[in-house]
């Protein structure tokens, strides 16, 4: 494959980051429709969001470190959770990898010089930005910020004085960011991918970016509906959904999760995808059962769109409703499974260098197994009605989302790092950043495992003093895991500001094409598109040389 | 092809297949924006099918029929225009994007006399007259509302986009090379004329 790449000279083609448009300064970034400097924009948006977020979710847990009221009124908690969920759910799990890492490297990945409407592409910034401003303006003006949890239930949500419409009108703006930038993925994959790169020869990552963007496309439109149904309800009272007026709460629950569901794998496909680009560099092995993994994501993402009343199972529902329902949700651990067996499978024997992006990943196959099993048992009927609306569900969505995705994210952003920036950051601390993430991860939400397993609701503001010992021990975790954040996000700054430069094409010995391009990469990616012969992820040097000791051996 | 042209070609990048498929693709998103609706429709009519048929009686079916009339005329003019602007026939595209614009407004026209009727008659979202009926007829007017009103927000948006359509092409950025936007506004319009269709005989027809 390397010998088929132009080499670009660094001396003559600027760096998409010294790259001179038509615009200066600031305009150059917000106006360019350069799908790296984009990625750039919505990687600074989303982890300022995410802050945000983080901040929301720390004051929660200071309240819930003691019975009775420690340092806000039930109203704040109320809006804290809501705020908390609505900010880390559409405005950074939701986004999250593919506007970032989709953005910069979906097309150096297929050998294209940008995404096929570099415009609408800027536009999806500019809405996801908008979406965020609303969000943020809902929580200050008059009337409160929004209380309902981010799943605006009804009735409540029609009920409510706080600032709902706005709020949700936010979550529909981001929608529309969020099927702009999935319709421009499709289409680029379909028509921009270089000469010789056939379906089974695309990056894994691309396959998962591709099924994502299909969910994104198909699913999206049912929320920005059901959002702006509940915005008519409370502006002219129809009645669509009012049991007053002969409307059905438990269809907008259905319209809701009929998005809400799908969306759950809008968030997690993408860091499948990410792990697995990054476990066959650092084992220095060829993947193992590439069509699998790559058909695993197809196969989640159709079967993840045929599950979402299992979040109703105690709402109401036939019990054949309810079987096939369940019987669905067991199918998804299938692919996920896939997923992980071969993950393992390709770190078996291998050569394996334990790098901070590989440790983010392991800590993902472990955190994501343990979020995916209690996955299951909340697809089995006796024990959801068990544990339905316990603080148990909230440690499972946190392994898989935060587990799963957040340190997906992180792993992505330590293995292409240097890349973006051409800068390298500190290992020693990015490995203690890690260990303090992955410590005080775990001890902030097992926890919440046990005490939901023993009748902790969740979304409770006061609790009984049995599960005070439990509350204790995740409260000080979140202090652990914050810190652990803020010196890996510290660390990568100063790493920008004053890192080691990096003019190294090939930072880790990955074999994509995003290694072959210069770092970092120049405007429009290529000199010329490349041609592409081999399947990605040849070790192939390596695995000969592994077979001969073993034949000696 | 000057040699002049074909760097300059190589510089643009043109995907007409492309643009066709994303226009496609947003298409079905909004195919399940107004799905969302459907379903709605379909699990109240279930529910309350005498109050359905009761309250589909009130709405005017000539009116409706007129409308559709309307709606279809336009989408054959706007299939005109793509065909004209093919055929390199600039001032006959414009003519016929035109036509479409007007039959699209003669459309909002006959809309908002329905609507002003209904309201006339007091029949609106938390009006005492539709509250005093029985809950499935609120739910069908509340689906009349909704449905026809966010149908009839994608004529405006058509409009525009027909509209700035039409001023591409007297400034020749539409021509007989590159029409692909002008396909787009169209498929966009079709779109437009499909959900419509389909209300027509839900709200109107059926009874």
């Amino acid at each position: 494959m390397s010998e088929a790449i132009s080499v670009p000279n660094n001396g003559r083609h600027p760096s998409y980051l010294d790259y001179q448009g038509t615009h200066k300064g600031i305009l150059g970034w917000i106006l360019s429709t350069d799908h790296k400097r984009i990625g750039i924009l919505y990687l600074i948006a989303i982890m300022t969001f995410f802050m945000v977020g983080v901040t929301f979710g720390f004051l929660m847990r200071l309240e819930l470190i003691a019975p009775g009221k420690t340092i806000m009124d039930p109203q704040t908690y109320n809006a804290f959770f809501t705020l908390h969920g609505v900010i880390m759910i559409f405005l950074f799990v939701i986004p999250g990898i593919p506007a970032v890492f989709g953005n910069f490297f979906l097309p150096i990945l297929i050998g294209a010089k940008d995404v096929s409407f570099p415009r609408l592409n800027l536009l999806s910034w500019y809405l996801y930005i908008i979406g965020g401003l609303l969000a943020v303006v809902s929580i200050l003006l008059p009337g409160g910020p929004i209380d309902t949890g981010w799943t605006f239930y009804i009735p409540y949500s029609v009920r409510t004085g706080t600032n709902v419409s706005l709020a949700l009108f936010a979550a529909f703006v981001l929608g529309f960011s969020s099927i702009l930038t999935g319709l421009n993925f499709v289409t680029t994959v379909h028509r921009l991918r270089a000469p010789g790169m056939s379906w089974f020869k695309m990056p894994l990552s691309i396959w998962s970016l591709y099924s994502t963007a299909w969910v994104q496309v198909l699913a999206t439109p049912i929320i920005g509906i059901t959002l702006l149904l509940v915005i008519i309800e409370r502006a002219f009272g129809v009645g669509l959904f009012d049991p007053a007026l002969g409307g059905d709460p438990v269809l907008f629950q259905h319209l809701f999760w009929i998005y809400s569901h799908p969306a759950v794998y809008i968030m997690i496909l993408p860091a499948m995808g990410v792990i697995s680009e990054i476990i066959p560099v650092f084992a220095r092995r060829t993947i193992f059962g590439y069509k699998f993994i790559a058909l695993s994501s197809v196969a989640i993402a159709v079967f993840g769109s045929l599950v979402w009343a299992h979040h109703m199972f105690t709402a109401g529902m036939s019990n054949t409703g309810q079987f096939i329902f369940s019987l669905l949700t067991m199918i998804v651990a299938i692919p996920s499974a896939i997923k992980v067996f071969n993950w393992t499978a390709t770190l078996y024997k291998g050569s394996i260098e334990l790098a901070t992006p590989l440790l983010f990943a392991l800590a993902f196959i472990f955190q994501f197994t343990i979020g995916g099993l209690t996955g299951v048992m909340q697809g089995v009927l006796s024990v959801d009605i068990m544990i339905h609306d316990t603080s148990f569900i909230v440690a499972h969505f946190h392994y898989v989302m935060f587990g799963g995705t957040g340190f997906g994210l992180f792993a992505a952003l330590h293995y292409w790092f240097p890349k973006m920036f051409g800068k390298m950051y500190n290992e020693k601390i990015s490995k203690s950043a890690f260990w303090l993430l992955f410590v005080g991860f775990n001890i902030l939400y097992f926890p919440m495992f046990i005490m939901g397993w023993l009748g902790m609701p969740r979304r409770y503001y006061d609790y009984l003093p049995e599960f005070e010992i439990y509350h204790f021990i995740s409260t000080i975790g979140s202090w652990i895991l914050i810190t652990g954040i803020l010196l890996m996000l510290g660390n990568l700054i100063s790493a920008k500001i004053r890192g080691k430069k990096v003019t190294d094409k090939n930072t880790w010995g990955g074999e994509t094409l995003e290694w072959h391009v210069d770092t970092p990469p120049i405007h429009e990616n290529f000199i010329d598109i490349p041609t592409v012969h081999e399947t990605p992820y040849q070790y192939k040097q390596n695995e000969d040389e592994t077979l001969k000791t073993q034949e000696v051996k | 092809m000057s040699s002049q042209e074909q760097t300059a070609a190589a510089h643009v990048h043109r995907d007409d297949v492309g643009a066709r498929m994303g226009m496609w693709l947003f298409l079905f998103t909004e195919l399940i924006l107004f799905g969302g609706m459907f379903i709605l429709y379909s699990i109240y009519r279930y529910m309350y099918p005498d109050a359905f048929h009761l309250a589909a009686k009130e709405l005017n079916t000539i009116v409706g029929t007129f409308n559709t009339a309307i709606l279809l005329t336009s989408s054959l003019t706007m299939v005109l225009a793509i065909t004209a602007i093919q055929r390199k026939q600039k001032a006959l595209s414009i003519f016929f994007q035109v036509i479409t614009i007007v039959l699209a407004l003669g459309f909002m026209v006959n809309k908002y006399f329905e609507w002003g009727a209904k309201f006339h008659h007091g029949i609106y979202p938390g009006s005492d007259t539709l509250l005093a009926k029985p809950a499935g007829e609120i739910l069908f007017f509340g689906l009349y509302y909704v449905m026809t009103g966010l149908h009839g927000l994608h004529v405006i948006i058509g409009v525009v986009l027909i509209g700035i359509m039409a001023g591409y092409t007297s400034k020749g950025i539409i021509n007989s090379n590159s029409y692909v936007k002008l396909e787009s506004a169209g498929l966009y319009w079709h779109l437009v004329d499909i959900i419509w269709i389909f209300l027509f005989p839900l709200f109107y027809l059926i009874t």
